[in-house]
């Protein structure tokens, strides 16, 4: 088990397809609304920029569901990758270097990935109650009037993820 | 005649919405863990291991087992000798509303499909049937829609083998691959017309997961265990993680249908199938 803390320094090189990792850091809540909000955001200028730092970042593919009373977080496991195949390879060339989701990635978006040596990780799919327990912080960042698509900073500490496509573009999906 | 009152529905709606987000179902969970147990595969275990693990945690910290808390499905067996005081969809929409406020669910609705503005609570799917006797069945079932999202129907030739069935609903799954949150249990409705094989898939999904011995007489359950055979060969597993595991069940309904079709629909379910029922 690799420890990871951050992307923005780590030698993404170093980790391959298959490997089980444990991450600690900020990552960024964004699936399906907020990624068409990024785009149209960061894409056409125009006085508008991304609300966070995309350089370096990593992006969960998560829409949590509202926080109970007493928790840091509620429920809050990763959601379908692909539907946000159409977005990644634009972010991916703003810098952004890691993802985390479920499932399959399209051919687009794993040459993407080689091209600009980020990485992509699986969360423990279907377990939100579980993932919630490695969620030290959370603090919302843009997009409130999206709701549960509304864009959050998370803090997280051992998150267990697996690495399904590497920077060399190689896949546990084969 | 039996009267019960629209408010004693919507509370037993909120309760329903409650305890199928927290506890996953005892069929399914007791299908994870033999699953769990059967598995050699290092990493397909512990994804199992997380599955259960989850569970736990849902259910001990009230806590959604999955996020997507679902697009609530509500079937309503209603008996014909029963008189409902009130409204009985506005009791039901209360219910769900209550019920998902209160375990702070998700707002995953959009009220206009087009538009998609602002998510609530309000919008569950309604299904309901008259019944024999003077009681009602309800059952909320919130479909995540990762897996909601892999539905299919296709509309066969009437002269077709339940071969070209059976390939069918492998493909399907085959093509999910380990997209929905594998290991699945498929839905799958055969006859009726197109709405009523859709609407068996997904009925299907309510059956009790049933561990296969050795006496199989019927047909359709014969069907059923050999396509769970097949489907996992396919070796997707847990995460897609490879292994035994590729779905925990195939159960299927069938209707009469046309001598000129067979309508074959197959709706998945994560392996966090949650559905809870109540007799009113």
């Amino acid at each position: 088990m690799k420890r990871i803390i951050g992307l923005s320094s780590f030698n993404i090189a170093k980790l391959k397809a298959g490997d089980e990792v444990s991450f600690s850091g900020v990552i960024y809540t964004a699936r399906d609304q907020a990624h068409k909000r990024l785009v149209r955001d960061i894409g056409r200028g125009k006085g508008r920029e991304s609300p966070f730092d995309i350089k370096g970042a990593v992006i969960y593919y998560c829409g949590p569901t509202k926080t109970p009373k007493g928790k840091v977080i509620g429920s809050c496991g990763p959601t379908t990758s692909s539907r946000m195949d159409e977005f990644t390879p634009f972010l991916l060339k703003q810098g952004l270097k890691g993802m985390i989701g479920k499932g399959r990635r399209s051919q687009e978006v794993i040459t993407a990935i080689k091209k600009y040596r980020s990485v992509y990780f699986l969360a423990p799919a279907g377990c939100g109650a579980l993932i919630s327990k490695y969620v030290k912080k959370v603090e919302p960042v843009a997009y409130a009037d999206l709701g549960p698509e509304q864009i959050l900073k998370l803090e997280v500490e051992n998150l267990p993820l697996i690495v399904a496509i590497d920077s060399k573009g190689g896949s546990i999906y084969g | 005649m039996k009267i019960i009152n629209a408010g004693k529905i919507s509370a037993a709606v909120a309760q329903l919405c409650l305890k199928a987000n927290y506890s996953l179902r005892s069929d399914v969970l007791a299908k994870i863990k033999s699953a769990y147990k059967n598995e050699a595969d290092r990493k397909a275990k512990a994804a199992l291991k997380a599955i259960v693990d989850n569970a736990e945690i849902a259910r001990r910290d009230k806590l959604a087992i999955c996020q997507d808390t679902g697009l609530p499905i509500v079937f309503a067996e209603i008996g014909q000798d029963v008189r409902i005081k009130g409204d009985l969809r506005k009791a039901i929409d209360k219910g769900i509303v209550k019920g998902y406020k209160q375990g702070s669910f998700r707002e995953s609705i959009v009220c206009n499909p087009l538009k998609r503005d602002k998510s609530s609570h309000q919008g569950a799917v309604i299904h309901t049937e008259i019944v024999k006797g003077d009681k009602i069945k309800i059952t909320v079932m919130p479909k995540g829609f990762g897996c909601e999202n892999k539905s299919i129907l296709k509309m066969f030739l009437p002269t077709a083998g339940i071969d070209e069935i059976k390939d069918f609903v492998i493909e399907t799954v085959r093509n999910v691959g380990p997209d929905a949150c594998p290991p699945y249990v498929v839905g799958v409705g055969i006859g009726g017309g197109a709405d009523l094989a859709c609407l068996m898939s997904k009925k299907a999904l309510l059956r009790r997961i049933t561990i296969y011995g050795l006496r199989i007489t019927d047909y359709v359950s014969k069907i059923e265990s050999d396509l769970l055979d097949d489907i996992n060969k396919l070796k997707i597993g847990p995460m897609g993680l490879g292994g035994k595991a590729t779905a925990l069940a195939v159960n299927i309904e069938t209707y009469p249908t046309h001598i000129a079709g067979l309508p074959v629909a197959v709706n998945l379910s994560c392996h966090a199938l949650r559905s809870a029922t109540k007799i009113l």
